[in-house]
């Protein structure tokens, strides 16, 4: 797959342009070569690099909107493609709620792209994996993860003026170690845009360490506990109520951000005045796309939590043209602010408290109160005056993020996380949180 | 795992573009001419020729051609209308008793042939880490052979704007029944697909699945509150014929307290009954915490199976494939092997199955060739046997695989997934009515609602889309707030009585996620309405700022 630069890209989207007779016409254009590995039962299972480049072409006749998409670049192909577009468009019933395509933006770039990621290749990969099960074995241990890195572009353009085009790279790393006898398990993850601030071997003896502390885990009553909360572990609780910031949902009076008697509850204070969170496309450890593809709008930093109170909501095109108010872009990625407190120094402050490493399958139950469920995994602990007493047994919550935002004991110092079902990059603090509640265990290890 | 994204992200872990899980986009008159069969033959012989030319002991080639449209709709407006392709060839060979891939989205001798050589190049790197060699369990080439999913209308032909006007039509029932937002989707999938292998077998199958999912939501501005009810029909393979609905496809759920469907969908109705009931949930009776005996209808109890029965029966699981992602399982060799283990109580029988027409899972045959079959799974409450594949099949003993092997696209490897997991009907005659009749303090849930197991799938909640009260043998009033909560091996053991054949129906996943990287698969189980008797039901009504 051939990286494409701005001027290469922006000559592809011009043919398309050029040859669109719809009202509007908008450009896609991306390509990304995605290489990955995995392991489990101390061997590796699976390995691949995919490549592919793609060409979405969006185009409007007044408020009838069709698209099609094509994989190869000839002007004959760009030509099929936007005409399929255009008969798509021409058998879709009118839509009355499209809004015009923006018109120019102004994106300033992201520092998402590093040659040292571009450059992994299938011997870096062999190796992430082939430390992971060596040091296994040696541990008795059994292994499984998956390491996958990505490098690409893309470029976006529509007939209203807008272009942008950026490079990227990421990697993303988990491993699971179990002991032999299935009594113990432990995880890590990893993710950064830069390989040179990635570590296989620091990753995977963290994941050891949690394995092997945690066999022979004790019962322990649920109920409400102080817990201290690793950051991959609250990560898709809280990523999940970022999702649910929209302002039209809320409006319309079916969000936990409904306003009894109507409206919103914009600028109320919801959270304890230590939480702030916010998205900003240019952090320095998670830099992520400068615009909203959908969207085609630029990306701002953007405070969503601002010491406890709502500081924004998610307006679309057509639910902020309703309202009279500047649209707004869908972030890629929030960062909560944290403390300088390292989470040993969290557990060494904590009289008696339960930490968890991971959640898992966590599933909204009433998104009234925005109540979630879902269990611990892979190295949950018991902790008294200040030290790992225990493994226990994992718990099935039943919290609310909103909830559990309110009862902030601590907040440590913030690190990257990869969402794994929600589409953020984050960077979360590990947190001391009061009364978290476990409603039953689970006797999975 | 059950995902609910109808999307995925895409671009690598940085990007943020929303691109349709099935493929690209392409223009709907397009869908309706297949590759020919021959085409796709010449092929695969050159990418098998080449893959032993290059050492490998084994190969298979998968062509694929996928096609798709959504429809999504929202109140009286359509949203979007998207048709879908993805084209191409997958090989997987093994050499130096390895497994590799490759795969190629350009349908020409030298790409595939290149494919066929990189799978190669990929299992003798492999091979270098392998502990033992891969052993496939014989399966006898079938020669030239078809199968096709047996529909009456193809979803192909059916002009958009009926559908649309369909999807809204339904809207537009469930808003003048009380529903303040509405939406129906219509998912239509046609998966043309080729497999041949060095064992001798080239087969076409060409494979359609349709899901209409509707959402009625209502409001109470004054208070605050709001509550949705989903739609409570099952995603079929069928043809479009599954709109087509007839009387006898109409099921009176117990009590007459709403209408389910078998073999045909009046999506209209099912709308109706969604925008009232979405209303009347905003002043149901919140649940009183406790035990309860549990009248489960199909349409709830199938993702209950789906979780607690399929998902642990995965042999791939069982041996510890998934256990950085989907997790491992409770159902361990060891339990199997003691031929003793009681899953549940005696009443409890569980298939896997690909061969129900209408079903999700209903193929001709799975992505390594082999013929689609039936086995039991749980016999009589004791573990029997796992799900497997190929590779699979001696670890548990047995001379052929399951024929579980499936990949959700051309590009992406064959692995172990779950086939149709079905409880079987009762052998007395009980109907969900008689079954009512005989509960003290219960409740009978229906739909899909929040739910989430551990990771070796002991401790599961589960809720639901409609909950009502049963006291003294009657059914009474709507309930809400109500999870259910519970261990599955006490769950199953729980399970007191089971409706028969008449009340059997199947009710599916259509976006099933498990693997690394994540593929999807749809499948089907079957139940009739069944009885557990003295499970934990929570009160999940909570209060915020």
């Amino acid at each position: 797959m051939k990286q494409l630069n701005a001027e290469e890209a922006k000559q592809i989207c011009d043919r398309v342009l050029g040859m669109a007779k719809a009202d509007e016409c908008s450009v896609t254009l991306s390509g990304s070569r995605n290489g990955n590995i995995r392991f489990a039962r101390n061997s590796v299972s699976t390995a691949g690099l995919n490549e592919d480049r793609s060409l979405v072409v969006t185009v409007a006749y007044g408020k009838r909107q069709g698209t099609a998409t094509v994989n190869e670049f000839d002007d004959k192909s760009l030509e099929r493609t936007v005409r399929r577009a255009e008969d798509i468009a021409r058998l879709a019933p009118e839509n009355p709620e499209y809004v015009p395509m923006p018109a120019r933006q102004d994106f300033k770039a992201s520092a998402e792209y590093v040659a040292a990621t571009a450059a992994i290749d299938p011997d870096y990969r062999a190796e992430v994996a082939a430390h992971a099960i060596t040091e296994g074995r040696k541990r008795k241990l059994v292994t499984a993860g998956f390491f996958t890195d990505s490098t690409g572009f893309q470029t976006i353009a529509n007939s209203k003026g807008v272009f942008g085009h950026r490079e990227y790279t990421g990697l993303n790393f988990t491993c699971t170690a179990r002991t032999e006898d299935g009594r113990g398990s432990g995880w890590v993850t990893r993710a950064a845009v830069d390989a040179q601030r990635f570590d296989a071997r620091e990753a995977v003896d963290v994941a050891i360490e949690k394995a092997l502390r945690s066999v022979d885990a004790k019962a322990i009553e649920p109920g409400r506990y102080t817990v201290i909360l690793e950051p991959a572990a609250t990560s898709e609780i809280v990523g999940r109520m970022v999702n649910a910031f929209g302002a039209r949902q809320a409006d319309e009076g079916r969000s936990f951000l409904a306003k009894k008697g109507g409206g919103n509850r914009l600028g109320e204070k919801l959270f304890d005045e230590q939480v702030n969170i916010w998205t900003d496309p240019w952090d320095k450890d998670v830099p992520v796309s400068p615009w909203d593809t959908q969207a085609m709008l630029a990306r701002r930093r953007t405070d969503l939590v601002k010491n406890g109170k709502v500081a924004s909501l998610d307006y679309s095109r057509f639910w902020a043209q309703k309202n009279g108010v500047p649209p707004t872009a869908r972030p890629g990625n929030f960062i909560m602010a944290g403390g300088t407190q390292s989470l040993e120094e969290l557990i060494a402050g904590t009289k008696k408290g339960v930490i968890v490493t991971r959640t898992w399958y966590i599933r909204m139950v009433d998104p009234q109160s925005l109540l979630l469920t879902g269990l611990t995994r892979d190295g949950t602990f018991y902790v008294e005056n200040g030290k790992i007493k225990y493994p226990v047994k994992n718990f099935r919550f039943n919290e609310s993020p909103v909830t559990m935002l309110n009862n902030v004991d601590g907040l440590g110092k913030p690190v990257v996380i990869g969402g794994e079902e929600v589409p953020y990059q984050m960077v979360i603090p590990p947190m001391r949180i009061r009364d978290f509640n476990f409603t039953s265990l689970s006797d999975a290890v | 795992m059950e995902r609910r994204t109808f999307l995925k992200i895409g671009a690598g872990t940085a990007g943020t573009l929303l691109v349709p899980v099935f493929g690209n986009a392409i223009a709907a008159e397009e869908l309706l001419n297949p590759l020919a069969s021959s085409f796709k033959k010449s092929l695969a012989d050159t990418a098998m020729d080449a893959a032993k030319k290059a050492g490998a002991s084994y190969c298979d080639v998968r062509i694929g051609r996928y096609l798709n449209q959504f429809i999504t709709t929202r109140d009286l407006n359509v949203e979007s209308v998207t048709n879908t392709e993805s084209t191409g060839v997958g090989v997987r060979v093994i050499a130096a008793g390895a497994y590799g891939f490759a795969a190629t989205n350009t349908l020409s001798p030298d790409a595939v042939a290149g494919a066929a050589r990189q799978a190669v190049a990929i299992a003798k790197a492999n091979a270098k880490l392998q502990t033992e060699p891969v052993q496939l369990a014989p399966a006898k080439g079938v020669g030239e052979v078809s199968w096709a999913t047996p529909i009456k209308r193809d979803w192909r032909t059916v002009p958009v704007k009926d559908k649309a006007d369909m999807l809204i039509a339904a809207n537009k029932a469930g808003l003048a029944a009380g529903a303040s937002f509405m939406t129906a989707n219509l998912f239509q999938v046609n998966q043309q697909k080729y497999f041949a292998s060095t064992d001798g077998s080239y087969i076409d199958q060409d494979i359609h699945r349709l899901w209409a999912p509707i959402n009625a939501t209502a409001v109470d501005k004054a208070s605050g509150k709001f509550r949705s009810r989903a739609g409570l029909a099952p995603p079929v393979g069928m043809g479009y014929e599954w709109f087509d609905v007839k009387p006898e496809h109409k099921i009176r759920a117990a009590g007459g307290v709403t209408t389910l469907y078998k073999g045909g969908y009046d999506i209209v109705e099912e709308a109706r009954n969604a925008g009232r009931q979405a209303r009347e949930k905003l002043t149901a009776r919140t649940v009183d915490p406790g035990k309860y005996d549990l009248v489960l209808a199909p349409e709830n109890l199938f993702l209950t199976i789906h979780e607690s029965v399929g998902h642990p029966t995965e042999l791939d699981r069982v041996l510890g494939y998934e256990a950085n992602y989907a997790g491992t399982s409770f159902c361990t060799l060891d339990k199997w092997e003691s031929r003793q283990f009681n899953f549940g109580s005696k009443i409890v029988n569980f298939v896997g199955e690909k061969t129900t027409q209408g079903s999700l899972g209903a193929v001709g045959y799975d992505d390594e060739g082999v013929p689609a079959k039936r086995w039991d799974i749980i016999k009589d409450g004791i573990l029997v046997n796992y799900q497997a594949t190929r590779d699979q099949a001696h670890i548990i003993g047995e001379q052929e695989s399951h024929g579980c092997s499936y990949a959700d696209s051309w590009s992406k490897v064959q692995f172990q997934r779950m086939p149709n997991v079905s409880l079987v009907a009762g052998k007395n005659r009980l109907t969900p009515d008689e079954m009512v009749k005989d509960v003290k303090k219960g409740i009978y849930i229906l739909g899909r609602g929040s739910y989430s197991i551990d990771q070796q799938r002991y401790n599961f909640q589960f809720g639901g889309q409609l909950y009502f009260e049963i006291r003294d043998g009657k059914i009474g009033q709507m309930l809400e707030d109500v999870a259910y909560q519970s261990n599955t091996q006490d769950f199953w053991n729980a399970c007191t009585a089971i409706c028969d054949e008449r009340d059997w129906r199947m009710s599916g996943s259509f976006f099933d996620g498990k693997g690394q990287p994540s593929q999807v698969s749809a499948v089907s189980h079957g139940t009739a309405t069944t009885r557990f008797n003295g499970i934990n039901v929570i009160n999940t009504g909570r209060k915020i700022g």
